[in-house]
């Protein structure tokens, strides 16, 4: 065997994006779970039509770039972006808001740009505000936690995504909802008033959160992204609810226990805000996106239009990406200044 | 006067658009004195961009009366030496389009070569010394010539007025010093045409062994 | 316990190291052939002193070194020498470099050395001295002259001394070996350099994943005041600058050196070389080299002559050439490939690395960069290896330079990490090398502007120089033609009026115009003028001899002088003529290159749009155009009877026309066949 002449490194490490993918979808199983066993199989499904969709435009738009199929699918960008998609998406949503979801995802956000890597928003979350702007009635409407409605059972979730006609959706408004639209009542009372209400924060919302933190505790443990941005993210949020928090008149947007545990806070903080290619890259940079993410959070939950925020935030934050990178450059080693001070 | 206003809001239109035009013309005019540039700063930074081989190959006598004309509007792409990359510097600079090099004035040399006298045959006829734009030939009339190698920008104007033709143009060869490493093969960075291919290599080459 | 610092990043890749130390340093013997390439170090390459069939003993000089960073070479057996020639040396680019080839007798006879035992005698010149004639080179992997780095500023006060027994790279075990079975010498080795930069504190750093060297260190540095510092392993703590920043806690500042803040820092083997040369008079001709890697049987250490070529050291461990996929002179994080395994071994060649495709499998197509940050992340210089990885992609230097490219170690550790394998070290490396030639070359170019510009003035002043000589000439010839008419005009007062005037007026004539045209006319008119003065004045005095007048004597002198004018204005003006004729070649010498580009510009003009034919046609045209040129003006020389050498000359060209002549048309046939 000829002599190879390649430049060192000559030794790999064992990590490798595919693998960090992987990790990334394992650590969503037990938010899946959870969600599952409060709302029942709606998420399941969303998931698994998700996927498909996501595979089958994944390859139409590397067919139409003409690039190598088995080596980019295999890269499992695909099925975390349907992954984080269909999880945010409302159970039970009919089969075509699925498919225009994770065909905005992937063509628009991601293909158009030149594919994984390059694309400057969060593909899942920019299919989720596509959806939350273009069918506000279908992305707005949960079903009632366990214990609280009757959950529907498998068929009656596979009836209600393929064939959304035939199906009756019970929905809810969802604590995040109760909150928002609350005008005169003290926290406590819509607490009391509205069964949606647990310990925490929503019947089923505090677990699902709690169990997306495991998720993500568990991908941190694994190295696959670093504590900054996402811990920067709840502190500021619950700095910004503690800050505003008066003891629960009706003015005020709940308290911090209250928005950790509501709505996509946890999934957003470890699975959305963690997305590393739309993220800012120094430790400083991820401090600060993670930390502005958390206060536009709150910002858009408690004075804008929509009940949950994590979306939108991500977003803007991503525009600003690239800016903060710019200002955050870590000092190398010797020099007096930042490479973006001098 | 507020009434004549009043009647004929033309007039209030035409004093506003007046005193406007008034206010910002003293403003431009007070900006070009005061932030006046001194010479031809485009021609100077054209210059830097250029070579300065000095090869007259863009049919100016040097760099400098072509980097006058270029910022007189002559076209940016009748530089040889300088290559695509440097019509891209003066596409940016003037942020122009870029052209493809006009191959009317020669093409682009892969390496930059150097002249060099074969001193035996050398008659001494300074010929070479006078087309030499940069002074970097030695000798003296009946004396042997030799080049400067440090100081010839390989612009070959010195090859033919040698009557003995004995100026060779030498091209530099790759030495330990000048060698390095190249930028990852750009055929295996787009992954897009041999990844199957390379793996299938591999896959074919594991079964073997 | 000294306290330590950590650097910021680093990795765990797995160590390897296990494999080679089972057993001792083990001799590898002498070799039938030597190679000894004249440049192992950092800086300019040594120059041989010896001829191709001399005889040298073992440690005699080979070569010499040639400027200030350079050391010289040694030869590490006694033989004789066959050849001195390019050869194929452990570099990644295959290319060849100048060696000097031995063929061992197998007697390995020493050249009488001695060394001094009591080397506190020694002043510091003296020990520099003798460190740089042992051609002792940095053998951690770098290979700068050790002579240089000791040799500090005057005046730079060095606090630390630091001996680098870290070894962080992966499969290497050479130093860790040496620590173990040579803990002694290299204590010593440090006590002379603690000595030759009077240090105030004398560290040896070594990670601690060497428990064994760290107690036979410790062992040999007991009431020495040495100070053995046991750190935790992590990739690249042995990287100078890190290392010093783990035991001292400072940064070397950006483009400065270690010894700006107060440290230096040596290898442990440069340590046990610096002993052997001081203490027992060696030069350095051997070094402790790691053989390991799956490709071999019985990975281990040898002690091997310098020159060993690596295929019989390999063969030595049992090498197995067909399980082996790639050849790595160094670790595998900074190791280079080697070429063929014919190169030599070299002052620098710690690890010779010979894995298999399933220990080190070769590298995967790289896919797209997720910006994950892993990369910045284990840094150990704090840069942002993605952001420098798009910016490399798209060229963009400023970019680059501004993100501290150079800082950059080529640790490799971000490549290490990079979940989607790009070569990312590689891209540094390649960006580097061509943000250096674009700074070389735009030196050149500014250098070239400084020239032309130098050359347009010169032109210039030359222009101005002859000018103003032609004025002074003119004036001169005026001045003259004044005084002719004013003495010539003695007789006749009217006369000399009148030609004062006239002279008056050609001058403002000339003033005004100031053409050549004119001031050869005005010379002419001179000469005119005078000659008919001369006419009227030898009348007037013949007239005057045939009259008896007493006034014979003055108008004889009168003619003497009006004759001696004519002869000078008649040489003034065959001046002007000659100067004039001899100016045209000379006139505007910028022509010159402006005729060249003309030139070369037709040339061109007429290439462009010729097919191959017709322009092979036409260079036969200007070859045999050329030649006929050349003919006649050998021609020429030949009935001038110029010189030989011009005779020889054009008489080559003629012949070498004659021959290019033959095979354009040989050309022009293929291409009319074809």
């Amino acid at each position: 065997m000829a002599l190879m002449r390649i430049t060192s490194p000559h030794a790999h490490g064992p990590m490798s994006t595919p693998r960090v993918m992987q990790n990334v979808l394992l650590a969503t199983v037990p938010g899946i779970i959870v969600l599952t066993h409060f709302f029942g199989f709606g998420t399941l499904v969303n998931i698994f039509w998700g996927c498909i969709v996501a595979v089958a435009c994944e390859s139409l738009a590397l067919t139409l770039r003409r690039r190598p199929l088995g080596f980019y699918l295999k890269d499992y960008s695909a099925l975390v972006t349907a992954f984080l998609l269909c999880i945010a998406l409302p159970p039970y949503s009919p089969w075509w808001l699925i498919a225009v979801g994770i065909a905005s995802a992937i063509l628009l956000a991601k293909h158009l740009y030149g594919g994984l890597g390059y694309n400057p928003f969060n593909p899942a979350m920019a299919g989720y505000v596509i959806l939350l702007i273009s069918f506000p009635l279908q992305m707005t409407s949960w079903a009632p936690p366990r214990g609280v409605g009757e959950l529907p059972g498998l068929l009656q979730a596979l009836q209600a995504c393929f064939l959304p006609a035939t199906y009756d959706a019970t929905t809810m408004a969802t604590p995040l909802d109760l909150m928002k639209q609350n005008s005169s009542l003290l926290v406590e009372d819509v607490w009391l008033q509205n069964p949606q209400f647990g310990r925490w924060a929503g019947i089923g919302w505090e677990w699902v959160n709690i169990a997306f933190l495991a998720g993500g505790a568990w991908l941190l443990y694994q190295r696959i992204f670093t504590w900054h941005a996402p811990v920067a993210m709840l502190a500021s949020l619950a700095l910004m609810a503690a800050l505003f928090y008066d003891g629960g008149s009706s003015a005020s947007g709940g308290s911090p226990l209250f928005h950790l545990l509501s709505g996509a806070t946890m999934f957003g903080a470890f699975f959305i805000v963690t997305d590393p290619v739309t993220s800012a890259v120094s430790v400083r940079g991820r401090l600060i996106y993670g930390a502005l993410i958390g206060v536009l959070i709150y910002v858009i939950r408690v004075r804008g239009n929509y009940p949950d925020a994590v979306a939108f935030a991500v977003l803007i934050m991503n525009f600003a990406a690239p800016f903060i990178d710019h200002y955050t450059q870590p000092r190398t080693y010797g020099h007096q200044n930042t490479p973006g001070e001098n | 006067m507020s009434e004549l206003l009043a009647q004929y809001p033309v007039f209030a239109a035409l004093i506003a658009l007046v005193g406007l035009g008034t206010v910002f013309g003293a403003l431009l005019g007070f900006a070009a004195v005061r932030f006046k540039t001194e010479g031809n700063p485009i021609a100077d930074q054209v210059n830097d961009v250029l070579p300065q081989t000095q090869c007259g190959q863009c049919g100016y006598p040097g760099c400098r009366p072509y980097a006058e004309a270029i910022a007189n509007g002559e076209a940016i792409n009748k530089c040889p030496p300088g290559g695509e990359a440097g019509i891209q510097a003066l596409a940016d600079l003037l942020d122009v389009d870029f052209i493809p090099l006009d191959e009317e004035h020669g093409e682009v040399k892969a390496t930059v070569a150097v002249a060099f006298i074969r001193e035996a045959e050398c008659i001494g006829c300074t010929k070479c010394i006078q087309a030499c734009p940069v002074d970097a030939i030695l000798g003296a009339a009946k004396q042997m010539h030799t080049v400067i190698t440090s100081e010839c920008t390989g612009c070959d104007l010195c090859v033919e007025p040698c009557p003995v033709d004995c100026i060779d143009m030498l091209h530099e060869e790759q030495s330990l010093r000048t060698w390095h490493w190249d930028l990852p093969d750009p055929v295996s960075r787009q992954v897009d045409i041999i990844a199957t291919d390379a793996l299938a290599e591999r896959s074919a080459q594991d079964e073997a062994a | 316990m000294r306290k330590t610092f950590s650097f910021h990043g680093g990795i765990h890749p797995p160590e390897n190291k296990a494999q080679s130390v089972r057993t001792p340093i083990a001799d590898a013997g002498i070799p039938a052939q030597l190679v000894i390439p004249l440049s192992q170090h950092i800086g300019a390459p040594a120059s041989p002193i010896v001829a191709v069939g001399d005889d040298v003993l073992k440690g005699q000089m080979i070569a010499e070194p040639r400027g200030l960073v350079s050391v010289p070479v040694h030869a590490p057996t006694s033989g004789n020498i066959i050849a001195i020639e390019d050869r194929v040396i452990a570099h990644p680019s295959g290319l060849l470099a100048p060696c000097i080839v031995i063929a061992s007798d197998g007697k390995d006879d020493w050249l009488a050395h001695t060394g001094s035992a009591d080397y506190r005698a020694l002043d510091k010149p003296d020990l520099l001295e003798r460190i740089r004639n042992a051609g002792i080179a940095g053998m951690g992997g770098a290979g700068f002259p050790a002579a240089v780095k000791l040799a500090v500023k005057p005046g730079t006060a060095i606090a630390t001394l630091i001996i680098n027994g870290t070894e962080c790279e992966p499969y290497i075990t050479a130093d860790d070996v040496l620590m173990r079975e040579r803990a002694q010498q290299i204590i010593e080795g440090t006590k002379i350099l603690r000595q030759l930069i009077a240090s105030e504190e004398t560290l040896i750093g070594v990670e601690d994943n060497k428990p064994e060297s760290l107690v036979a260190l410790r062992a040999a540095a007991q009431g020495t005041g040495i100070e053995i510092v046991e750190f935790p392993t992590k990739y690249p703590s042995g990287g100078e600058k890190q290392l010093i920043e783990i035991l001292t806690g400072k940064q070397v500042p950006n483009g400065g050196l270690p010894s700006d803040v107060g440290v230096i820092c040596q290898n442990v083997g440069t340590a046990v070389a610096i002993y052997d040369a001081i203490v027992l008079g060696r030069p350095l001709i051997s070094r402790i080299t790691t053989v390991t890697g799956d490709g071999v049987e019985a990975p281990q250490n040898f002690e091997v002559l310098l020159g060993t070529p690596m295929n019989y050291l390999l063969d030595k461990a049992g090498y197995q050439p067909d399980k082996n996929n790639r050849l790595i002179m160094g670790g595998p994080m900074m190791g280079f490939t080697v070429p063929t395994p014919e190169a030599p071994i070299v002052k620098t060649t710690n690890c010779l690395l010979a894995p298999t495709e399933a220990e080190l499998p070769s590298p995967p197509p790289a896919q797209a960069c997720i910006r994950c940050g892993m990369c910045a992340e284990v840094c150990p210089v704090t840069l942002l290896p993605q952001q420098m990885f798009w910016f490399a992609q798209g060229k963009e230097f400023e970019k680059l330079e501004q993100h501290n490219l150079f800082d950059c170690i080529e640790c490799g550790a971000c490549s290490w990490v990079c979940p989607s394998t790009i070569p990312l070290v590689q891209y540094y490396r390649a960006s580097k090398a061509e943000i250096l030639q674009l700074r070389s070359a735009s030196e050149k170019s500014e250098h070239s502007r400084v020239r032309f510009e130098a050359r347009q003035q010169r032109l210039e002043r030359e222009t101005a120089e002859k000018e103003a000589k032609r004025a002074a000439r003119k004036q001169a010839a005026e001045q003259r033609a004044l005084t002719a008419a004013e003495d010539g005009g003695a007789e006749d007062p009217i006369q000399a009026a009148i030609e004062r005037a006239k002279a008056k007026k050609a001058a403002q004539l000339a003033g005004a115009e100031n053409a050549p045209e004119n001031e050869l006319e005005k010379l002419e008119k001179a000469v005119v003028t005078i000659r008919k003065r001369l006419d009227t004045a030898t009348a007037k005095l013949e007239q005057a001899r045939i009259e008896g007048s007493d006034l014979v004597v003055a108008l004889q002198t009168g003619v003497d002088k009006t004759a001696a004018k004519l002869a000078a204005a008649q040489q003034a003006l065959h001046d002007y003529q000659s100067a004039n004729s001899a100016e045209p070649p000379h006139k505007e010498p910028a022509d010159a290159a402006q005729v060249a580009i003309a030139r070369a510009m037709a040339a061109r003009a007429a290439d462009a749009g010729l097919s191959p034919q017709e322009k092979a046609q036409a260079q036969l045209q200007k070859l045999q155009q050329r030649l006929e040129k050349s003919r006649a003006k050998l021609a020429e020389v030949r009935a001038d009877g110029a010189e030989d050498k011009i005779i020889e000359a054009l008489a080559s060209t003629v012949t070498r026309l004659t021959e290019k002549i033959s095979a354009a048309q040989d050309q022009l046939n293929e291409l009319t066949d074809a």
